[in-house]
This record gives structure tokens, sequence and C-alpha cells, in this order.
């Protein structure tokens, strides 16, 4: 570990945190919530206090090596949900600081799990900022970092910080300089969050309600300021406009840029679109048939039923989490398909969360590989995607990452039930945290909440929450005792 | 500017590793993944794997958007393969290493067929470096400008210099000498010097000079002028054949010493008039019963690194006046700084800094660099410019002018008269400047080195 470096990123980190404070701290003077303002304030100027001369520290050795690309990025995330619970309960708007720390860690990982019962009441800063961390932590902290700081730190070689945020099993530039690939994605990112906002106004939404509903979108988070989520705007329009932005953000930005370079071949013949593209389809219309066929609520034309399907299909493969009904009461069969989608979840270099569907795309093709060497044993098979031979390293990271990946869902589950709930309850809470996503099913479900866990299994699933947003791997590292070894 | 840089050897790494840090947007492609690898996690670039002369790779890496393409794989017919398809595709400039000697001699011929901008050859360039060195064996290194006008000499400090203890100022007051110091390398520092500066033994000092007042340097400062009459090279590579041919055109003993058989038989077929050893030139026998300790010179061409060290630092040790070692790794010449090794030359920087200085000169169509010369180990530079009609300092007196921090004007060229300048003296139009440079920011025209006055 490089302590400089790390300590010098960290206090670019708290400052910024700090900065993003102050449209809060506006929104709480403007609506007159003292109690909010005082929150905030105290916070940004402790972020701020430590933070500003933290950025100044000079390191010694500016390069970056893997390993404290994987620590900074871990610690980070830690570090920046610490304080980012800290409005919430100097507010007194969740007063228990572990009940903060998970709104916090759920709202910056994108998973928007939630503890609360009563949203509405809450101060219109505080529901901001939930749905801001959302924002920030969708496309990723430390990317925002990359884009803005200044050339000198770190000297630019940051594609292990890149690395170790962005989700997919492959993760590259776009251009040659990492400040401009930042600047890009962010670019992209921005763009498209004022569009959504944009036909969320048109469609008659209100100016906070908008904002709020963007931030939850593009970040595919999933905190919603009404009770009852998505549901409380009724009208086909608005939710429609939600389902398309929750599958435009679950796409691979790499593919914007492609079509902005005007490359349009390769965007059309990028397998992991066309498998998410068809995932989709496949998944929304056999459940709207199943619950049309089934005659459930609000779903009694079949166009209806196609409406919520495609909204719920959409929220849970993208990993948002919004709601427009509640698909517990689903017919199993439904709610099976909801289920796997959790585990595929998005396409990587997206906001979203989940396995992301290039991992399933090469996890299949490997166990194809596999099936067809029994046949042949000597037969050399090679994984392709997008006509690209994928190598071997990256086949078996990917196999590694999945029996990790399992092998975590089932400990957690394992924790999880200490707090006596039924099996539906547990496993979907961890499965539903794990990949970023919010509602689970039965007691977690799209109308349910997260706040009768105890302390404990609240702590877990903030570790879940945090294990699936970095993609396991930085996370466990900081269990590494040789990464907290100092070195200059 | 957008650079792509094929093959990712020791040169292209260099080249990337400064370009990149010179904010260009640099693209590599190598055909062997592990290399790229490295290159994308320790540079700031974007990386490529595959075959960097194939039109679809090229394609994919838009060399058609590029300002320019550097070819430096291990092979000539690639390189040279690789800046047509870059060419064709609309590539604005192209440059190819090429080294063997067969096309040597057809290089402006195929430069014209090809439309390649520049060929650079490691090997050649850096018998030419070698060269140089040996001609003016006093000094560490010598490079010159202003049409060999001017020389910036690299010297060292000893006990018994005249130089040791004295301010720089009494370098014109005492011992009327028109020449500058520019920099002044200590304890693996740099200083851009001022008047008041002392010197001290086992300082490193760059100094410009015309060329005039060279020899009147040596002589007031009591460096020994021997003329150099005969060289050992230990190793009989490409650089040892390059450089024997210059140094048997001007009559100096050439001894090379070569463990393979072909190669010596090869050598001593070419250049009858050289003394072709066939045997390890890193045993010491050998070395002594070759009569080291009667050269004037030893350079040291083998391929380890280790070797060469050694062999200099003993040639040293024993007395032999002048030493120069090839390197291939420079990053670990600083472990040397003090002790007695002389010249050193690292082929990858010869190289790099003629690209850069190339680069620079297209990155800024009135930029008009003439020459650019790394010094002090890349930490520090010397850069010739013509004053045009967009310089703004011009005809104003020197000590009106605000430069930037550790930037400094070494020499004026007015018209042929060498000017050591003064705070009186200005630059006028038409002139070459040659500033030295330890700033960070890289300088690529002369209005770069001035304060920004909004």
């Amino acid at each position: 570990m490089n302590i400089k470096i790390t300590l010098k990123y960290l206090g670019y980190l708290l400052a910024i945190e700090g900065a993003f404070m102050f449209p809060a701290m506006m929104i709480a003077l403007f609506c007159g919530e003292r109690t909010a303002l005082t929150g905030f304030a105290v916070t940004a100027v402790i972020l701020l206090a430590i933070g500003v001369p933290l950025s100044f520290l000079k390191e010694e050795n500016p390069t970056l090596y893997a390993k404290d690309g994987f620590f900074i990025v871990a610690l980070s995330w830690i570090v920046v949900s610490l304080f980012g619970a800290m409005p919430f309960t100097i507010s007194g708007a969740i007063p228990s600081y572990v009940d903060a720390f998970f709104e916090t860690v759920s709202g910056f990982t994108t998973t928007g799990a939630s503890i609360l019962t009563e949203i509405e009441s809450l101060p219109k800063a505080i529901l901001y900022w939930r749905s801001f961390t959302h924002w920030l932590g969708g496309m990723g902290v430390l990317v925002f970092i990359l884009a803005i700081i200044p050339k000198s730190a770190g000297s630019g070689v940051s594609l292990h910080i890149l690395r170790a945020e962005s989700p997919g099993p492959v993760v590259g530039k776009l251009v040659p300089k990492m400040r401009s690939t930042a600047r890009i994605l962010y670019a992209i990112y921005i763009v498209l969050t004022l569009l959504e906002l944009f036909f969320l106004l048109i469609g008659g939404m209100p100016l906070f309600d908008a904002v709020t509903v963007s931030f939850g979108t593009a970040g595919t988070g999933g905190f919603a300021i009404t009770n009852n989520s998505i549901a409380a705007y009724d009208s086909y329009y608005l939710q429609g406009v939600i389902t398309v932005f929750m599958l435009l953000f679950s796409v691979n930005f790499n593919i914007y840029y492609l079509l902005l370079s005007r490359e349009f071949r390769a965007a059309y013949k990028d397998t992991e679109l066309r498998v998410f593209l068809g995932i989709v389809c496949v998944s929304v219309l056999a459940i709207a048939v199943n619950i049309w066929h089934t005659g459930q609520a609000l779903c009694e034309t079949f166009f209806g039923a196609l409406h919520h399907s495609a909204f719920q299909v959409a929220t849970i493969v993208s990993t948002t989490g919004f709601a427009t009904t509640d698909f517990n009461q689903w017919p199993a069969f439904s709610k099976m398909i909801l289920l796997l989608l959790m585990f595929i979840g998005a396409s990587a270099g997206s906001t979203g969360g989940g396995m992301k569907v290039s991992r399933v795309i090469i996890l299949a093709k490997s166990i194809l590989s596999e099936i067809k060497k029994l046949i042949h044993p000597n037969s050399i098979k090679l994984v392709r995607v997008s006509g690209k031979v994928v190598s071997p390293d990256v086949v078996h990271s990917v196999n590694g990452y999945f029996a990790v990946y399992i092998a975590l869902i089932a400990l957690s589950t394992l924790c999880l039930s200490i707090d006596n709930f039924n099996f539906e309850t547990t496993f979907s809470a961890v499965v539903a945290c794990f990949n970023n996503i919010g509602p689970g099913f039965d007691m977690v479900g799209a109308a349910g909440n997260y706040s009768a866990f105890s302390n404990f299994g609240k702590l877990v699933l903030c570790a879940d929450m945090l294990l699936g947003r970095l993609e396991i791997f930085p996370i466990l590292l900081l269990f590494s005792p040789s990464l907290w070894r100092r070195t200059k | 500017m957008k650079i792509v840089i094929v093959g990712c050897g020791k040169v292209g790494y260099a080249l990337a590793a400064q370009l990149s840090a010179e904010n260009h947007d640099i693209t590599v492609v190598d055909n062997n993944s592990r290399v790229i690898e490295k290159a994308q996690e320790t540079l700031d670039v974007m990386s490529m794997s595959g075959n960097g002369a194939a039109l679809a790779i090229q394609q994919e890496a838009r060399v058609g958007e590029a300002d320019l393409l550097i070819a430096t794989t291990s092979s000539d017919e690639l390189n040279l393969l690789c800046c047509i398809v870059a060419k064709r595709l609309g590539c604005r400039h192209t440059i190819s290493r090429v080294r063997n000697t067969d096309y040597m001699n057809q290089l402006t011929f195929m430069r014209d067929d090809f439309g390649l901008s520049m060929t650079v050859n490691p090997e050649y360039a850096t018998a030419r470096t070698i060269w140089r060195f040996l001609q003016f064996p006093s000094f560490l290194k010598i490079d010159s400008f202003a049409k060999g006008r001017v020389e910036l000499v690299e010297l060292k400090i000893t006990e018994n210099s005249v130089l040791n203890g004295k301010s720089l100022d009494k370098l014109s007051t005492e011992l009327h000498l028109k020449v500058l110091v520019c920099v002044v390398e200590r304890d693996n520092r740099i200083f851009i010097p001022k008047g008041d500066f002392v010197l001290r033994e086992g300082d490193k000092i760059n100094v410009t000079a015309p060329r005039s007042e060279l020899t009147k340097m040596i002589k007031t400062l009591g460096i020994s002028t021997q003329k150099i009459r005969n060289v050992m090279v230990v190793g009989g590579g490409r650089i040892a054949e390059y450089l024997a041919e210059e140094l048997i055109r001007s009559g100096v003993d050439v001894k090379i010493i070569e463990r393979d058989r072909e190669r010596s038989i090869e050598l001593a077929s070419r250049y009858p008039e050289a003394l072709i050893i066939n045997d390890d030139g890193s045993i010491h026998d050998v070395l002594m019963a070759e009569g080291i300790r009667e050269t004037d010179a030893v350079v040291t061409l083998t391929g380890i690194d280790e070797q060469n060290l050694v062999i200099s630092l003993y040639a040293g040790h024993i007395g032999v006046p002048k030493t120069i070692t090839k390197l291939n790794r420079s990053e670990y010449s600083e472990l040397f700084s003090d002790r007695e090794l002389g010249s050193t030359v690292c082929p990858k920087e010869v190289i790099a800094s003629e690209i850069i200085r190339y680069v620079r000169s297209i990155d800024n169509s009135d930029a008009s660099i003439i020459t650019l010369h790394r010094i002090v180990d890349g930490k520090a530079e010397a850069i010739e410019f013509i004053a045009n009609a967009q310089t703004t300092g011009l005809d104003i007196p020197l000590k009106d002018l605000k430069l930037k921090k550790n930037i400094l004007i070494a020499c004026i060229n007015h018209d042929g008269k060498i000017i050591i300048p003064r705070g009186m003296d200005r630059i006028s139009y038409g002139d070459t400047v040659i500033i030295v440079t330890a700033a960070d920011e890289p300088i690529s025209e002369l209005n770069d080195i001035f304060e920004d006055n909004n």
C-alpha cells in the first residue's frame, strides 16, 4: 500500500463529497429544513477539513500498482459511505447510525434497498442526497475523480482504479488518455440523465420528483421519494420513459461511444448487446403472457400486462429496483424469471449490477466448449465474443468469479438466517443486495423493506452490496494482510 | 497529437512513456500481448495486440486519423510495410526504424518511394554519438548547436580543478572565459545556476561555449587534451561496425574484441584495417593481453550492461583516459554517477530524443525547433529555436524578460555571431536561440519559455 497516494486520493474524494453536499444544503435552506441543513453543513465542514489538506499531500512515488488500485477503490467506497451516512443521523431523519450507513451504502452501490418505512415525510434535502448517492455511485466516485483531478496526481496511470471500480470481466479505455476516458464516460452519463429529466418533465412530473427519479434511474439505483415508488406516477408515459431509460443505462457505455464515433457496425455486432436485448424481449413476453393469462391486478388487458411486465423486467435486469406493482403477488413462473434476471444483471461497463451479461455469455460458451471437448478430446476450443477470441486468462477469471460469487451468496445467506426469517425473505434479500437490485421477494419485496433485520443482518447486507458493486475482489483483498503492508 | 507506435520494445516503450508524458494521445500496437499489457498498466496509453502492419489492425487503431505512426518493431521490412499501409490510410507522418546496413545506402531512395517522413537507425545514431565523444575526450558528453558553432559539453569538477570552489561569475571575471554553465547536477539533483552558484568537487556541469572558446576553456581548465589514437572496442555488434567505419576513416587504430567466431570473421573481412580479436572480452587476461593499459580509449558495446559496466569501471580504474559504456537500461545509471565511470550512451535514448525532436517540430508548425538534445540523463533539455515574427520577446533586453522557472537562455546566434547572453543582450528576428530547460512542461516553441503575463 502506497500510503501517501492512498491518502491523497481519499483527500480528493472527501473534498468532493463535501462539495456535493452544497446542493443539498441549498435545498434545505430553500425549504426551511433546519435539521437537515445542520446535518449537511456539519458533515460538509468535516469532509472539507479532512479532505482538502490530504489532497495537497505530496506523493513520493506517483506510480500506482495493481494492488494500490484495488486498495484505494475498496477503502474509498467504505469511507465515502461512512461519511455519507452522517447527515441522515445528525439531522435525525434516520436516528440509528447503522440504519443510516445501510441506507448510504445502498445508495452509493445503487442497490436501492431501504430501511425506511415512511419516506414522504422526510426533509426534501435528505431525499435529494439519498437519490444523489445513486447518481454518483452509478458511474463511480473514483472515475469522477479521475475526470477532474490535475494531471500530475498519480501521473495519469490510473487504469487500475478504473479496472477496480468499473464492472465487467474486461475493462479498457475508450481513448488513450485516462482522463479523457473518464470525461467521455461522465459526459455520456450526464447527457443521458438530462435527456431522461427532460422527458419526465414533459410528461408533467414535478421538478423535484423528476430530478430524483432521474438520479435513481441513471445510477440504476431505485430509491424513490414516494412510499409506493413509481406506482405513484400513474401514467403509462412516465412509467414507459423510466422503463426505456433503465434499459439504456444498463447497456455498456462503450456502445454509446462507438455510436458517437460512428462505428455502427461494431456496435451492431456486439454480442453482449444482442444477448442482453434478447434476454429482455423474451422475459418481457413470457411474463406478460403469464400474468395476463392468470389475470393479475392492473394486467386485465394484454397491453397492461405487457407494460407492467416490461417495467418489472427492466427494473430487475438493470438492477434498479423501482416498482409499479407488487410483483410478489405474481405467479411462480414470473417470479422465477425475475429471480434468474436478478443473477444475470446488466451489461458490463454500464451502471447496473448483477453478474453481468458478458460474464454469463463467457460462462455459457466455456461450458459448451467443455462439452464439445468431451466428444473430441484433442480439439482446441476457444471462446469467442463479438467475433474475437476471449483470452483463456479472462475465461479463467470469469469461472473463478462465478465460484466466489456463489460461495459468498451462500455464506451471506447463512449469516442472515440468524435473524430467523423465512427462506424466501432471507435468500432473496441476499440476492437483491449482492446484485444491487433492492427489492427481493416476500418481506423484502417491492412493497416491503429491510427495517426488520437486526444490526448484524444489516451489516452483512451492507457488505454484500459493496461486494456486488465492486465485483467482489477489491473488497476481499482488503482482508489480505500483504495489502496493508506499507510501501513507498 | 494522435500517435500510433507499432512495436513496444525498448525504443517503443521509451517513446510511448516520453510522448504520453508530453500529453499526446498514444496507441501502442505489438503482437506480444504481455508487452502490451505491461504498457497498458504502467503508461497512460491505449494498447492493442496484433500485427501492426495488418490493415485491419491499423484501421482498428485508427491510424487513418493519426498524425504520426512510428514503426519500431525488430524487423525493418515490417516497419516499412507498417509505414506504407499507414500512409495509404491517410496518416500524416510516418517514422520507421531501419537498421539493416544493406538498406542504409538506399535510404533516400526508399524514403521518397514510401513517403517516409524520417528513418532512424539506433545503432548508427549511437555510433555517431560515441564517435563525437571520442573526438573530445575531455568531456563526458558533447552536443552541438548552430551548425557546429556552439557546443554543449558536460564535464565533472575534480578535486584539483581550477573551478573547484569557484562561483560562476568568476568564470568571466577571473578566467576570462566566454562560456555559460547552464546546468549543474549535484547529488542527482538538477540546478539551473545563477552567478553566485559555487561549484564544488563532484559536480557535473553542462557548459555552452562557442567552438572557438572551447579550446581556450580546455587550456585554462588544464584538462588533458590528448588526442585519441587507438581505441579498444569490446563487443562486435552493429554499433561496433558503424563506429569502426568512422574511426578507420579518420585514421584511428581500432581493436575489436568479439566472442563469436563467425561474427569475428565477418568483421575481419569487412574491415581489413581493424584488428579483430576472437575472444571473450570480459576476461581479465584477454584485456590485459590485448594491452588495455596502453589504449587511449575503451568502448564497451556488448549486449550485457553489467559486463559493459564492469569492463569500463576497470578500465577507468587502471587509468585508461577515456571510457565509453553502452547501457541498454539507463535507469540504473544513477548508481554510477559518482564513481569513475566515464561517458555512457543509451541507444534507446539517443533514438527517442531524435524522434521527440521531430514530433515537437511537427506538433507546432511555426515552432521551428532546429536541434534538441536531452542532457543529464534526460532530466533537462537543450533546444535550439529560430526566433520568428511570432516570438514575443524580440528586441527586449533579456533582463526585462520574465522567463519561467528552471529555464535559461544559453546562447544566441546572431547572424553567425555567437553571443553568450548577458542582461543587456536581446533576441532579434531571425536569430537562433539555445535554451536549456529543466521545467516540468515540454517546451515546443520559443514563446513557451516566457512567463505568461495574463
